[in-house]
């Protein structure tokens, strides 16, 4: 059984309300750090990791570079810059062009992730209307991690998630389920419980 | 052993070579973005794997140049960021205008979009004449491209809208001719510029410098070469001149920290502290 290190989320379109049901129905001590990327405008600003931070039991931040991963903290892939996973732990920020003509790009998270995690990765695909995530969730697989897949008919813009699903036809998606139960699914996969400064000493000190 | 556990030690391996015979020093680089350029540079390539193009790649300098070009290309446009522009021109420029004359380092200026953006800016604030700017890069073949000033036209549409944003006032047309599918930059923003190769990982100072930006490069950077060009542009900086870093790059928990105020706090604009 393995033991996971860290979740990825790819999401675009209708990702609001999709991650504010999902990060909302995990608890703060959920024991692994959750890697984001939301599309969103460039010049949107740090507003959605504030929001989802407040709505959500977990801490919810924007990436900086150099950031340490940790786990029951969320990291949001900030406006304009492609978000990437170091060895050494530590996640680091990218200007580089498009990818998937997405910057951030899910891609570009999902495969530096798989490089470092190898099998210990959950990768998750939600709503969005584009492709951007399926060579991602490809590269994810591959590396024999889990795969989890927004079901189309449950998503607000199927075309991600389906697109998704068909790019890892070839060894298959592990999960493709509803957002209702997919907090339950990770916390299922998740192991133990987080012990982190954060929570012991209460979310505002 | 995994796969990508050979490839991580070819990549090393590549890096250490490219050091010793080019003198080059990529090691210093994060390795996830480095690791993305190399992979891609290889695709392109007639090469399978990086072991296999290590044994040219050291003896053919063609090979190496070709490297270089792969995984030295920063992208920006004109105006990147309008807000960082826009508190340049309102909070930065009437400190620099109390000068008779003005040095400014574009550190990592890859093909020149932000250089020529501050000459626009710097030019329609009446300081035409009154700087230089001396705008640098490891890429000579960027630089190249860059003391051209031509930009595809299709970008032209985006430039305008940040120029617009970043409280940029006249037709931003008047700044270039387009001939094709090429806009080609006007002469009156090359003049105050000086092209010059310069790589941040070996090179030295550039003496009494009123302002040094270095936007979204350092972010390649792993901690130590970071700490390196911060010290670099500190001891560039005369006493009241200003430090630029692209928004997601900050002076906290730095060395050189304590020695600058932040003037605009979220778009990282610092000046350097008298005595």
């Amino acid at each position: 059984m393995a033991s996971f290190q860290a979740v990825v989320i790819g999401v675009s379109t209708g990702g609001l309300q999709a991650l504010q049901k999902l990060l909302g129905q995990l608890p703060a001590d959920f024991s692994l750090p959750i890697l984001i990327v939301q599309h969103i405008r460039p010049d949107a600003g740090s507003g959605l990791a504030k929001l989802l931070d407040e709505r959500c039991a977990l801490r919810v931040k924007e990436a900086d570079e150099q950031d340490e991963i940790l786990p029951g903290t969320v990291y949001l892939a900030p406006p304009n810059y492609h978000l990437l996973v170091e060895r050494a732990g530590f996640l680091s920020l990218s200007a580089d062009p498009y990818v998937s003509f997405a910057r951030p790009s899910i891609d570009v998270l999902f495969e530096s992730a798989a490089e470092v995690f190898g099998p210990d990765l959950i990768g998750v695909v939600l709503t969005g209307a584009n492709f951007d995530g399926s060579r991602g969730l490809q590269a994810i697989k591959q590396k024999g991690g889990i795969a989890i897949v927004q079901d189309p008919a449950d998503a607000e813009a199927r075309q991600m998630p389906q697109a998704a699903i068909d790019a890892t036809a070839a060894t298959g998606v592990d999960h493709v389920l509803a957002l209702d139960g997919m907090a339950a699914l990770l916390q299922k996969l998740a192991p133990g419980r987080a012990t982190l400064p954060h929570i012991t000493r209460g979310r505002d000190a | 052993m995994k796969s990508g556990d050979v490839e991580d030690v070819e990549i090393r391996l590549l890096l250490e070579g490219v050091q010793e015979i080019y003198g080059y020093d990529f090691r210093g680089y994060a390795d996830a973005s480095i690791k993305r350029r190399l992979i891609h540079w290889l695709a392109e390539s007639e090469f399978e794997t990086f072991s296999q193009a290590q044994s040219l790649l050291l003896r053919d300098r063609g090979v190496f140049e070709s490297l270089l070009r792969g995984i030295t290309v920063n992208v920006t446009e004109m105006f990147r960021d309008p807000s960082f522009f826009k508190a340049v021109r309102e909070q930065v420029v009437p400190f620099l205008k109390t000068y008779p004359f003005v040095k400014i380092w574009h550190a990592g200026c890859a093909t020149g979009e932000e250089a020529y953006s501050m000459a626009i800016l710097l030019n329609e604030e009446g300081m035409a004449g009154r700087y230089r700017m001396y705008a640098t890069d490891i890429n000579e073949a960027v630089l190249q491209k860059a003391a051209e000033g031509v930009m595809p036209i299709t970008e032209m549409q985006r430039f305008t809208r940040n120029y617009q944003k970043s409280g940029g006032s006249v037709s931003f047309a008047d700044y270039y001719t387009a001939r094709y599918d090429r806009a080609i930059l006007s002469a009156a923003l090359k003049k105050d510029i000086v092209f010059a190769p310069h790589n941040l990982a070996i090179d030295g100072e550039f003496g009494e410098m009123n302002m040094v930006l270095c936007r979204n490069v350092m972010i390649y950077f792993k901690p130590p070469l970071k700490e390196r060009c911060l010290q670099l542009f500190d001891s560039s900086l005369l006493a009241g001149g200003f430090l630029c870093l692209g928004l997601k790059e900050s002076l906290e928990k730095k060395k050189i920290g304590a020695r600058y105020e932040e003037l605009a706090a979220p778009l990282r604009i610092y000046r350097k502290r008298y005595g």
